[in-house]
């Protein structure tokens, strides 16, 4: 029912990590509305571009990410960890993981720490508040454009349409659950845990 | 008019007061956030809170990371919004990277592929959650609804369906939101 799951081996030159670091510079610049919304170009940069990355080990970052405790920025750290690992150790794991998180947070750090000083003397000038509202529907639109390619990218998974669709079905349900109701997100992740382990989804 | 006793009282109360924060946020972390810092620390009020997340929802980089930051460097400068980052990021990391070598170890067994292609799914849908959710603030724009979900609806097309670059996205279409609503807003 699972694919055979495809393994990369990878020869990382020095430009090849530059332009890695590179990217993520400038994925931190755009990740407005937080690293997330920049995740389908990741997926763009580093899975269908550059293949330094398996669709599976994507979605198992962005998975893991999200069931373990912490900012789910770390989604990040584990694509770098997994770039390394497929370069061959667990050494360049760790600099991949250095790589991905400076990469990914010293630019929106620098940014927002002067922005929000700035933006909170300023808070009533028009323009702060216009890039505040314009930007709004632009940000909800790149949250929902993620959990499509999130929830694509999972039927992917299986070769069975049925279990893709099973799994369609249980991405929109959490959804709902979780947008209509207050129930902590750690039952409905344990509750799709639960359902994969035993074979239903 | 906030008492001294309710703020942070050094750079290492900061820090670990963020990494507890963090070990709570399973799958999140918003509502972690307003229970300690509002309700429970009380270093921020409801509205400053309010005003906080909308700044941080806005700028590059993650929202609770950037409200970490304004937090810390609100009250002690840049190193304390360091502390705060760090605090957020340590342990969480080590814990992060802890679940990706036991995933790698146990990957071939059908039971943890299937454990994660479950969570998988369900983190589509928290996400796309996130997103219905914030979009109730979209009631309070200068912006008209349909203007806001003409809007909306161009930029899930242009990056979910037509896979285009985020930076013409923001650039373009962010841009046309920012003008649009600098118009309406009254000078």
């Amino acid at each position: 029912m699972s694919a055979a799951p495809e393994t990369l081996q990878l020869v990382l030159t020095w430009s090849d990590w530059l332009s890695l670091f590179g990217h993520f510079l400038l994925l931190s610049l755009m990740s407005i509305g937080g690293a997330i919304s920049t995740s389908s170009e990741m997926h763009r940069f580093l899975v269908e571009q550059h293949h330094w990355l398996s669709q599976e080990q994507f979605n198992a970052a962005i998975a893991l990410a999200q069931a373990a405790p912490g900012p789910n920025v770390l989604f990040v750290a584990l694509m770098g960890w997994h770039v390394g690992m497929n370069a061959g150790s667990p050494g360049a794991a760790l600099f991949g993981v250095l790589v991905s998180m400076v990469g990914i947070m010293t630019p929106s750090t620098i940014i927002t720490y002067t922005a929000a000083r700035w933006g909170h003397r300023n808070r009533e000038l028009r323009a702060v508040r216009a890039f505040k509202q314009g930007m709004a529907p632009v940000v909800i639109a790149l949250l929902l454009s993620t959990a499509w390619i999130l929830g694509s990218s999972v039927t992917q998974l299986t070769q069975d349409a049925a279990a893709g669709w099973r799994l369609v079905l249980l991405a929109v349900a959490a959804g709902l659950v979780i947008w209509r109701t207050r129930l902590h997100l750690l039952w409905v992740l344990a509750a799709g845990a639960l359902l994969g382990a035993f074979g239903l989804v | 008019m906030t008492p001294s006793s309710h703020r942070p009282q050094s750079l290492s109360d900061l820090f670990f007061s963020f990494t507890w924060l963090a070990l709570q946020g399973f799958g999140g972390v918003l509502a972690v956030v307003q229970r300690e810092l509002v309700e429970r620390k009380r270093w921020l009020s409801q509205e400053e809170f309010i005003e906080d997340w909308a700044v941080a929802q806005i700028m590059p980089g993650p929202n609770v990371v950037n409200l970490s930051l304004m937090i810390g460097g609100r009250y002690f400068g840049l190193p304390g919004a360091l502390a705060a980052l760090a605090g957020l990021l340590a342990l969480p990391l080590v814990l992060v990277l802890g679940l990706a070598l036991l995933h790698d170890r146990y990957a071939d067994n059908p039971q943890v592929a299937g454990t994660l292609r479950g969570m998988a799914a369900v983190s589509a849908g928290l996400i796309g959650a996130a997103g219905l959710k914030l979009a109730a603030a979209l009631k309070r724009s200068p912006l008209p609804m349909s203007w806001c979900v003409a809007i909306a609806a161009l930029g899930f097309v242009l990056v979910a369906l037509l896979k285009c670059p985020l930076i013409y996205v923001l650039l373009g279409l962010g841009g046309l939101g920012c003008i649009l609503a600098w118009r309406r807003l009254p000078a």
